[in-house]
C-alpha cells in the first residue's frame, strides 16, 4: 500500500471513532456538558488528562526542540511534569471537594466577589485562547504536510469535527474522545521510538536505550557530545543557559501547568476525592511514559541526522531530505560551492537550516520506517492537537456560559437555557479558534509559551492560598491576580513585541527571560495578596467555614 | 467530624505536604539544576548522573510521589473514617 493510502486509512479510522464516540456520549444535562456527570473513573480521567495536556507540542514539536537544547531541554521535561505534584498535592483534591465546574467558580465563592470571578474568567480566556490558536495551526500543519491539502483546508475539516463532538457532548463527549486519542497519540509515539532505539542500539526500551552504547561500542550520549563540539555546537549534555534562567523557567512551567484552567477543571469530572488523587497519579503516569521517551528520541534523531547529511555530497543524500527539502522545513544553501552538506554551529559556513518540527515528524523516514508507522504518527499528531483544543474550547465555553451568563449577567436563566448557551458559546469558540489557525496572529508561537508564565503568575497563588490560608481575603487576592496578571503582560510585550521601549536579553531583570518570568510575578502576587489581606478586613465567617470544609474529604 | 479531629487530620496532611514537596523539590530543583555540574562527574552507564536526573530521574520520582500521597492520604482517610 502507499503512504497516502495509509494515511487516509488511519486517519479515517480514528476521527471515525471520535465521532462514534461523541453520538454515543451526549451530554443531557449541565452537569454533563460542564463535568460529565461527575462519574467519570480514575483511569479514564487520567487518560483523558494525558491527552487534554499532551498537546501538538508535546508530541510534535518538544522531541525536536530537545534535540536542539540538549541538557537545557531538560526545563520542558521538569517543567511540565513537575507541576502535576504540585497539582495532586496542593489543588486536585481540595478543588474537587469544592465540588463546582469551574475555576472561576472557586475564584469566585472563596473570595466572595463578583469581581474576583471576572478576574479570572478574564485570565481563563486570554490563557485558553492563546493556546487553541496553536492547536489548529497544528491540526492544519499535519494535514497540509502528509494529504497535500491546503493548510485551511485542513484547520476546517480539524474544526468541523472538534466542533462535533464538543458542541454535542461537551464535557462528556470530550472526556471519552479524550480516552481513545491518548491511546492513539501514545501507540503513535513510541512504535517509531521503540524500532529506532533496536536499530541504534539493540535496546528496545528507548529510556535505557539512550544510555547504552551503539553498535561501535561507544556510549550513544558521549559520541553525541563529540559530535556536537566538533561541529561548534555547545556539548549535548550540558547547557547554554544560565542556571538561575534554567530554574526560574523550570519554576514557570510547573507552577503555570498547575494552574491552566483545562487541566485543573478535568479533576471536578470524578466521583470524590480520593478519586481526584487518584486521577492525578494516573495521569501523570500516561503523561511520563511520552516525557520520558522524548529526551531519547531527541539523542537518536539528532546523532541520527549528524551522521546521515554531516560531509556528505548532497547528490547522495537519501530521498527524505529532498522531501522534506520541498516542505522548506529543511534548506540547503551550498555556500562554497563544494557540493558537500557543512552543517555546523557558525552561521557564516552552515549551510543547513533545520526546522525542529522535522525531528520527529521525519524522523520514521531517516530510520526508513514502514509507511504504517509514517501513517500512525500523523494519526497521533492529530490525536494529540484535536484532545488539547476540545479541552480548551469547554474551558472557553463553560467561562462564558457558566461564569459569565449564569453567574453574573443573567442568575435566574434556566438550566435549559444554560445549556443551549454552552453549546453556542462552543460554537463561537471553535469558529473564532479556527479563524486564529487560518490567520496565525504572528505572535502565537511566542505567546504559547508565555501562557504558562500567565497562569503561574495569576491563578497559581489565589487558589493555592483559598486553601491554605484561610485569612486570605477578596481585598487581597484580587490585587494580587491583577499585579500578576499585569506584570507577566508588561515584562512580555516589552521584551517580546518591543513596547514600554523594548530591550534585549542584557536589559532583562536579574537575568531572567520572559519564559522565566512568571515565576518572579508569581512571587509577586503571593507578596502583594499578604500585604493587601493584612491592611484589610478578615473574610467573614462562612467563608472560614467554607475553606474549613473542602480541607475534609468527608461530605459533612 | 469535630473540629478537633479535622484540625489533627489536617496537620498530618499538612506534614506528608511538607515531605513529599522536600523530595520534590530536590530531585528536580536540586539534582536536576542547582548540583547538576557535580552530579554530571558521577557516570552510569552512558548517563551522566545530573543529566539523567534532569530528564529522566525526577519524572520517575514526580509518579512515585504521587502514588505514595495516595495511599498515605487513603490511609489517613481511614484512621479518621473519612474514606
Amino acid at each position: 500500500m502507499t503512504l497516502q493510502l495509509w494515511i487516509w486509512l488511519m486517519i479515517g479510522l480514528t476521527f471515525s471513532l471520535y465521532i462514534g464516540i461523541a453520538i454515543w456520549s451526549k451530554a443531557g444535562s449541565t452537569k454533563d456538558f460542564y463535568v460529565a456527570g461527575t462519574g467519570v473513573s480514575p483511569i479514564a480521567n487520567g487518560m483523558a488528562t494525558a491527552a487534554d495536556w499532551m498537546s501538538a507540542a508535546s508530541f510534535i514539536s518538544m522531541a525536536g526542540l530537545i534535540s536542539f537544547m540538549g541538557y537545557d531541554g531538560s526545563v520542558f521535561l521538569m517543567g511540565w511534569t513537575g507541576g502535576y505534584v504540585l497539582l495532586a498535592l496542593l489543588l486536585a483534591p481540595y478543588l474537587r471537594k469544592f465540588g463546582k465546574f469551574t475555576v472561576p467558580d472557586f475564584i469566585g465563592d472563596r473570595y466572595y466577589s463578583n469581581t474576583a470571578r471576572l478576574v479570572a474568567v478574564l485570565c481563563a480566556l486570554i490563557i485558553s485562547f492563546t493556546y487553541v490558536a496553536g492547536q489548529m495551526r497544528g491540526v492544519g500543519l499535519v494535514f497540509s504536510r502528509y494529504l497535500e491539502v491546503d493548510i485551511n483546508t485542513g484547520v476546517i475539516i480539524g474544526m468541523a469535527i472538534v466542533l462535533f463532538y464538543a458542541v454535542l457532548g461537551g464535557m462528556k463527549g470530550i472526556t471519552y474522545t479524550q480516552v481513545a486519542q491518548y491511546c492513539v497519540l501514545i501507540f503513535a509515539f513510541m512504535v517509531p521510538a521503540i524500532f529506532i532505539s533496536i536499530q541504534m542500539t539493540g535496546n528496545p526500551i528507548p529510556q535505557l536505550g539512550f544510555g547504552s552504547q551503539g553498535a561501535d561500542g561507544i556510549y550513544l550520549l558521549d559520541k553525541l557530545d563529540g559530535l556536537s563540539m566538533d561541529l561548534g555546537f555547545h556539548e549535548y549534555t550540558s547547557g547554554s543557559k544560565s542556571m538561575l534562567d534554567v530554574f526560574f523557567i523550570t519554576a514557570a512551567l510547573m507552577i503555570g501547568t498547575a494552574g491552566l484552567p483545562h487541566v485543573i477543571v478535568r479533576f471536578f469530572t470524578v466521583k470524590k476525592v480520593s478519586d481526584a488523587r487518584k486521577s492525578a497519579g494516573w495521569a501523570l503516569l500516561f503523561i511520563a511514559i511520552l516525557y520520558t521517551t522524548a529526551p531519547a528520541i531527541a539523542v537518536f534523531a539528532r546523532t541520527n541526522l549528524i551522521e546521515t547529511v554531516s560531509e556528505k555530497k548532497y547528490d547522495e543524500l537519501p530521498g527524505w531530505f529532498d522531501n522534506w527539502e520541498k516542505t522548506g522545513l529543511l534548506t540547503f544553501d551550498d555556500k562554497n560551492k563544494d557540493g558537500i552538506v557543512q552543517y555546523v554551529a557558525d552561521p557564516q559556513i552552515n549551510e543547513l537550516t533545520i526546522d525542529r518540527d522535522i525531528m520527529v515528524m521525519a524522523n520514521p523516514e531517516i530510520a526508513e520506517l514502514p509507511n504504517w508507522v509514517i501513517a500512525l504518527l500523523a494519526a497521533g499528531a492529530l490525536a494529540a492537537a484535536l484532545s488539547t483544543a476540545a479541552g480548551l474550547l469547554l474551558v472557553i465555553s463553560s467561562s462564558i456560559s457558566h461564569d459569565l451568563i449564569k453567574k453574573i449577567i443573567k442568575p435566574d436563566v434556566s438550566e435549559k437555557g444554560e445549556l443551549i448557551a454552552a453549546r453556542i458559546s462552543a460554537f463561537f469558540a471553535v469558529v473564532m479558534a479556527g479563524y486564529f489557525g487560518i490567520n496565525p496572529p504572528g505572535f502565537v508561537a511566542a505567546v504559547v509559551a508565555l501562557a504558562f508564565g500567565l497562569a503561574a503568575a495569576s491563578f497559581f497563588p489565589a487558589i493555592v492560598m483559598g486553601i491554605f490560608y484561610k485569612r486570605m481575603n477578596k481585598e487581597g487576592a484580587v490585587a494580587g491576580m491583577l499585579t500578576g496578571l499585569f506584570l507577566m503582560l508588561f515584562y512580555m510585550t516589552k521584551f517580546k513585541f518591543g513596547w514600554f521601549g523594548g530591550g534585549t536579553s542584557e536589559d532583562w531583570w536579574f537575568g531572567i527571560s520572559p519564559e522565566g518570568f512568571g515565576t518572579f510575578a508569581m512571587l509577586t502576587n503571593f507578596i502583594v495578596s499578604l500585604i493587601i489581606c493584612h491592611t484589610t478586613s478578615n473574610p467573614p465567617k462562612e467563608i472560614q467555614d467554607l475553606v474549613e470544609k473542602i480541607r475534609i474529604p468527608s461530605k459533612e | 467530624m469535630n473540629k478537633k479531629l479535622a484540625q489533627q487530620y489536617w496537620k498530618e496532611n499538612l506534614k506528608y505536604l511538607v515531605i513529599l514537596l522536600s523530595i520534590w523539590f530536590t530531585v528536580s530543583f536540586g539534582f536536576g539544576i542547582l548540583l547538576v555540574d557535580e552530579l554530571n562527574q558521577i557516570k552510569i552507564a552512558g548517563f551522566k548522573l545530573g543529566f539523567w536526573f534532569a530528564q529522566q530521574g525526577s519524572i520517575y520520582v514526580f509518579v512515585l510521589l504521587i502514588f505514595v500521597y495516595i495511599y498515605l492520604m487513603n490511609r489517613l482517610d481511614k484512621k479518621y473514617n473519612l474514606n
